[in-house]
């Protein structure tokens, strides 16, 4: 038997009918009581050693997290400071930016910064914009939704691992996408090894997140309010109208949160390169990870430390700012 | 309707106030239009000037305008019936896409060796290993094997233990991970979720700023910090960084939220000490959203692939993602099979919690509640 949260609380709140009581039979005892000073200041000291208590036993329930969140990412990313600032891990020499400047005239590393963030220019708001249109099709009145709905999760499930054996029979040079173009008189393309190389992994990218991006665009579109639809309906709005006044504006929150994650998953977009084309891939394939790796295979701490700085930085700000845009365009629609 | 469109217009206005062309509704003895149009207008007529019909339809320019009236409203509903159809195709063009790979991938696991070199010869025979096999010019694409056949399942199954080796060693890695973090993660959105506090929001936000950074980042942390504890090169490496991943704190807290304080409140006047609120209220409570994160966790940690290529270089501990792709192209018929075997938990686990997964997806949207 399935309940929903709901149900759960209905069971639950039986308890608090109990809490009820309880008042009720505190208030009236107050009421008959003589000393009023005397009842008023007992809950107040009560309160506050309620709160108290629920404070201490609040940091107890996190100090297993935050003891290993602290050794295992914040600690460690102190010392990733300290080593991006130094000579080397050894003699400990401050040298301020020097290994900003190094990285950042490293020519693999320009690389594969540019490749990065060609990759996630082309393929984030590609994946927004249509898992959008997917959530937007789910909502209309097509048949077997649930089928459609499972069809469109299932690359999300599918490991990488598995499904790259067929990404290099259909993107080879011989491949099958070769062999279907040829039928309309287009030239064979090496896929994996020219140019068009970014697009073969934006389209594995959109097939892999855009399920995920469409739910989440799904439940932000059922909970904008039937009635203002409605209304817009009713004084013949056309259907572009109600989407871009009214749904985009209860969307916009869902936007900056799939872009973000759509931001967030483009990194992780190594893996299928990575497995199809291993260590060292075709220029335009040379992600930041492969740098990363190639970088750890040579144990420079330093480099490796501007280069993660660098990164987070980046996120940090581009995150700011998507945070910033949505709070001047979203801000009235709160709740 | 308000006309003023984009993010700049106030649609509470848009409430009060009437669309342009429908001003006259208003206006007594008002007459629509000439290009006045739809059924729903003439309905919402009807009601506002509280008509019969056949009134409505002499004040409409009489018979003929009523008429074009209801044409008009049939249009509309064709137009919708051809915007289903339209929206039917466009998700069953996707839905071929999407699931296009994985049939593939399925059916050439049933597929014999030879049968594989026949379709595929042209792409893997670079590294082949000698051998007379017939290789075509072009690749076909088939989506039924000739002969179904389970030998390449008999050989990754009994004869040749090196992948279901592999494959236990990613069920390793994936299950404390999933099984742990959800348990440290549980205990601290519960410590973050009982008591606000500005220390507290504070390390919050730092947990959110942490799972948005990808392993680009955290990974060279990680690095040191197991390197500085001797733990490269062993199972714990994988492990605790994984255990104490942040991702699923984040979302848990949103669920616990969600309770009414009420509840807990409830339970501590009838004497629950804080273990008990948190064991019997708020898990119990939080049954869904946890399978749902379980999910989540699962599938990310199944499919990794960064952090064993850093953190092992031990080939023999790698999980079977990695060994997947060293595999001899000779063998790509055993691939495939091993490929299927592979996905076969992830896609279990979805057929089992697919409601789950939709709902936790669907509470990590909306990234402030």
């Amino acid at each position: 038997m399935k309940l929903s949260l709901g149900d759960k609380i209905n069971q639950v709140k039986d308890i608090s009918k109990v809490k009820n009581s309880v008042n009720s039979y505190l208030t009236r005892n107050a009421r008959i009581g003589h000393n009023n000073a005397g009842m008023k200041a007992i809950p107040k000291t009560k309160m506050t050693k309620k709160t108290r208590r629920e404070m201490i036993s609040s940091w107890i329930f996190l100090t297993p997290s935050l003891v290993g969140v602290g050794v295992f990412f914040v600690l460690p990313f102190f010392v990733v400071i300290f080593y991006s600032i130094v000579n080397n891990p050894i003699q400990k020499e401050f040298v301020g930016f020097d290994n900003f400047v190094r990285v950042w005239n490293n020519q693999a590393f320009q690389l594969a910064a540019s490749n990065t963030a060609k990759f996630s220019l082309i393929a984030v708001p590609l994946a927004v914009v249509l898992s959008l249109i997917l959530a937007i099709v789910m909502e209309s009145k097509i048949p077997f939704k649930s089928g459609f709905r499972s069809f469109f999760l299932s690359p999300m499930m599918v490991p990488t691992a598995s499904i790259v054996l067929i990404w290099q029979v259909l993107f080879h040079y011989n491949g099958l996408v070769n062999v279907l173009i040829g039928h309309f008189g287009v030239d064979k393309i090496d896929w994996l090894k020219s140019a068009d190389a970014q697009i073969v992994i934006i389209v594995l990218f959109l097939w892999k997140n855009l399920g995920y991006n469409m739910i989440l665009f799904m439940a932000a579109l059922s909970s904008v309010p039937k009635d203002l639809i409605e209304v817009a309906r009713l004084e013949s709005a056309s259907e572009f109208q109600i989407f871009w006044t009214i749904k985009m504006r209860y969307l916009s929150s869902t936007v900056l949160f799939v872009t973000i994650m759509s931001l967030i998953n483009s990194f992780k977009v190594f893996r299928e390169i990575y497995l199809m084309t291993g260590d060292y891939p075709y220029d335009t394939l040379y992600m930041m990870q492969h740098f990363m790796n190639n970088t750890f295979a040579s144990v420079d701490y330093q480099k490796l430390s501007a280069a993660a700085i660098i990164m987070a930085l980046v996120i940090v700000i581009l995150v700011a700012i998507m945070f910033i845009t949505e709070d001047r365009y979203g801000k009235d629609i709160e709740g | 309707m308000h006309r003023k469109t984009g993010f700049g217009g106030e649609y509470r206005e848009c409430i009060v106030e009437r669309a342009p062309q429908n001003r006259w509704l208003d206006e007594p003895g008002g007459k629509p239009p000439e290009n006045a149009s739809t059924g729903s207008i003439m309905d919402a007529f009807i009601d506002s000037q509280n008509l019969t019909k056949a009134q409505a339809q002499s004040r409409i320019s009489g018979v003929k305008g009523y008429n074009k009236a209801v044409r008009r409203a049939k249009r509309d509903k064709r137009i919708e019936f051809a915007g289903i159809v339209v929206a039917t195709i466009i998700a069953a063009f996707f839905a071929l896409l999407f699931l296009t790979p994985i049939v593939l991938t399925m059916t050439n696991s049933f597929m014999s060796s030879s049968e594989i070199s026949a379709n595929y010869g042209m792409i893997f025979q670079t590294t082949e290993t000698g051998g007379k096999v017939f290789v075509s010019k072009t690749v076909n694409l088939k989506f039924i094997p000739d002969i179904v056949t389970f030998s390449q399942y008999f050989t990754v199954l009994i004869k040749s233990p090196e992948y279901l080796i592999k494959f236990w060693n990613t069920v390793i890695y994936v299950v404390p991970i999933v099984f742990f973090q959800l348990f440290v993660a549980m205990l601290a959105s519960y410590g973050f979720a009982r008591y606000h506090g500005k220390v507290k929001n504070i390390i919050f936000f730092l947990y959110i700023i942490l799972m948005l950074m990808p392993y680009q980042v955290t990974l060279v942390p990680n690095y040191m910090v197991t390197s500085w504890l001797g733990l490269l090169d062993t199972r714990w490496a994988i492990w605790l960084p994984g255990i104490f991943s942040p991702f699923a704190v984040y979302l848990l807290t949103k669920f616990i939220r969600r309770i009414p304080y009420e509840v807990m409140e409830a339970a501590q006047i009838d004497g629950a000490g804080e273990w008990q609120i948190f064991s019997q209220v708020c898990v119990p409570l939080c049954k869904g959203g946890l399978i749902s994160i379980a999910i989540l966790v699962f599938i990310d940690y199944w499919n990794m692939v960064e952090q064993p290529l850093i953190l092992l270089s031990n080939e023999e501990m790698y999980p079977l993602s990695v060994f997947l792709s060293k595999i001899n192209s000779g063998e790509i018929s055993l691939a495939f099979a091993v490929a299927v075997i592979y996905m076969v938990p992830p896609l279990l686990i979805f057929l089992y919690g697919e409601e789950y997964l939709v709902e936790g997806i669907s509470y990590q949207g909306g990234i402030k509640g």
